[in-house]
């Protein structure tokens, strides 16, 4: 069986400005609850002070979809995965530091 | 059909218990999870782990598979080996969206994620899809259009799964980059009642390339110079994923140099850079003449490579 739809105007999600609690759930998969758990334990940053008004970068997006799965996948919770996602930025420095550092 | 040995995946005895069991698969899980490995085939170790686990864990599972493990004699399943196992409750076959193998499906079944029908409370939004969508990285560079076609489970006749396929025209933003996301609007399942339908999600991954590697924002080529171009200096020209450039490669340097072009990586703002990486290539010398010039520079230079390894 085959459809085919035309066209249809996509938008690239991490250029489209800030999402809310609400779109960032849907878009990555998360529960509203346990994003809000993950804000709370410093995992993700959103603009505003409270949930209805968190704004996020689109940044956060994939963000929220690595913490998501470690917590699916390996049962973190959401402190753990805040952890995670610590720890892999400081991985992705240090590897960007230790190219600057090969021989040139 | 393969037969799969679980314990042997996860590196278990057959008389294991629930929690080595248990032990043995989040270390593992930990270690090739996909969004934390840098394991070659890290994606595909992490599968096997999980699907092993997913039988292992539980007890009904794990007794039916020991059963037809005992009976499978060296590559051939014993005559009845897939009849029928039937499991209680909702830990079935494979759980929605899981990709596992032939193996397992034969033996536990498969469910996909077949959006259940029949619970339309007035209107309810449908369900978002997602979905990986493999570009070239010539299309990030100057932005596309492209067609995909996408394989979306459907449920057919008595609950069995049929596969629909369709062709959806995407806009590739120029400058896009790997693990970012398009959404387009209303391509996911429709609504239920009144309700809207969902969207569709599609994450970019670059399709592997001949000369390029993309590292987060960097774009990488290697490019092969002659031993004299890198001894002496010499102007060469590079391709980019967009166009050719022209690079001065410095006197005296090494296999392994990386040299940077500045704004010539992934376009956006600012634009990331390309990284030439040198690749001291030796020309075919075959015959007498090249033979001759190589012992002629053998002469001309007084050169222990090996001078460091000795005491």
């Amino acid at each position: 069986m085959t459809d085919s739809a035309t066209g249809p105007g996509a938008m690239w999600v991490e250029q489209a400005g800030s999402l809310t609690l609400v779109e960032l759930s849907r878009t990555c998969g998360a529960q509203v609850e346990w994003l809000v758990e993950l804000v709370q334990e410093g995992g993700l940053e959103p603009e505003g002070d409270a949930p209805p008004n968190w704004r996020f970068a689109g940044a956060s997006l994939r963000r929220a979809r690595v913490a998501w799965h470690l917590k699916r996948d390996l049962q973190l919770n959401a402190a753990g995965a805040a952890l995670a996602l610590e720890l892999l930025d400081e991985i992705h420095a240090l590897r960007l530091q230790l190219r600057a550092g090969e021989p040139r | 059909m393969q037969f799969k040995d679980y314990y042997a995946t996860l590196g278990v005895e057959r008389k294991a218990d629930a929690d080595e069991i248990k032990r043995a698969y989040r270390k593992l899980a930990r270690k090739y999870h996909p969004d934390v490995s840098k394991e070659r085939d890290a994606e595909a170790r992490f599968k096997d782990v999980t699907e092993a686990y997913e039988v292992l864990k539980d007890p009904e599972k794990r007794a039916a598979y020991d059963q037809v493990g005992q009976r499978w004699q060296g590559g051939a399943p014993p005559p009845d080996w897939d009849a029928g196992f039937e499991f209680s409750g909702r830990d079935g076959g494979a759980p929605p969206g899981a990709d596992y193998s032939d193996f397992f499906e034969a033996l536990f079944g498969r469910r996909a994620g077949v959006p259940p029908t029949g619970h339309a409370r007035g209107g309810m939004r449908g369900d978002d899809h997602h979905a990986k969508l493999l570009i070239d990285l010539e299309d990030a560079y100057r932005g596309a259009q492209r067609t995909i076609s996408l394989r979306v489970p459907v449920a057919g006749p008595q609950g069995s799964v049929q596969w629909r396929e369709r062709q959806l025209d995407v806009n590739i933003p120029k400058g896009i980059r790997a693990g970012q996301h398009l959404r387009l609007a209303g391509q996911g399942s429709p609504g239920h009642g009144t309700g809207q339908a969902g969207d569709l999600f599609l994450e970019v991954e670059f399709r592997p390339h001949r000369h390029f590697r993309v590292d987060g924002r960097d774009v990488i080529v290697e490019l092969p110079v002659a031993p004299w171009e890198a001894a002496l200096g010499a102007s060469v020209m590079v391709p980019t994923p967009d166009r050719r450039v022209e690079l001065r490669v410095p006197p005296n340097s090494a296999a392994g140099r990386r040299l940077r072009l500045r704004g010539l990586g992934l376009p956006g703002e600012p634009a990331s850079d390309l990284y030439v990486v040198l690749a001291i290539v030796l020309p075919p010398s075959d015959g007498t003449a090249e033979q001759q010039a190589w012992r002629t520079l053998a002469k001309a230079f007084d050169f222990n490579p090996r001078a460091s390894m000795e005491d």
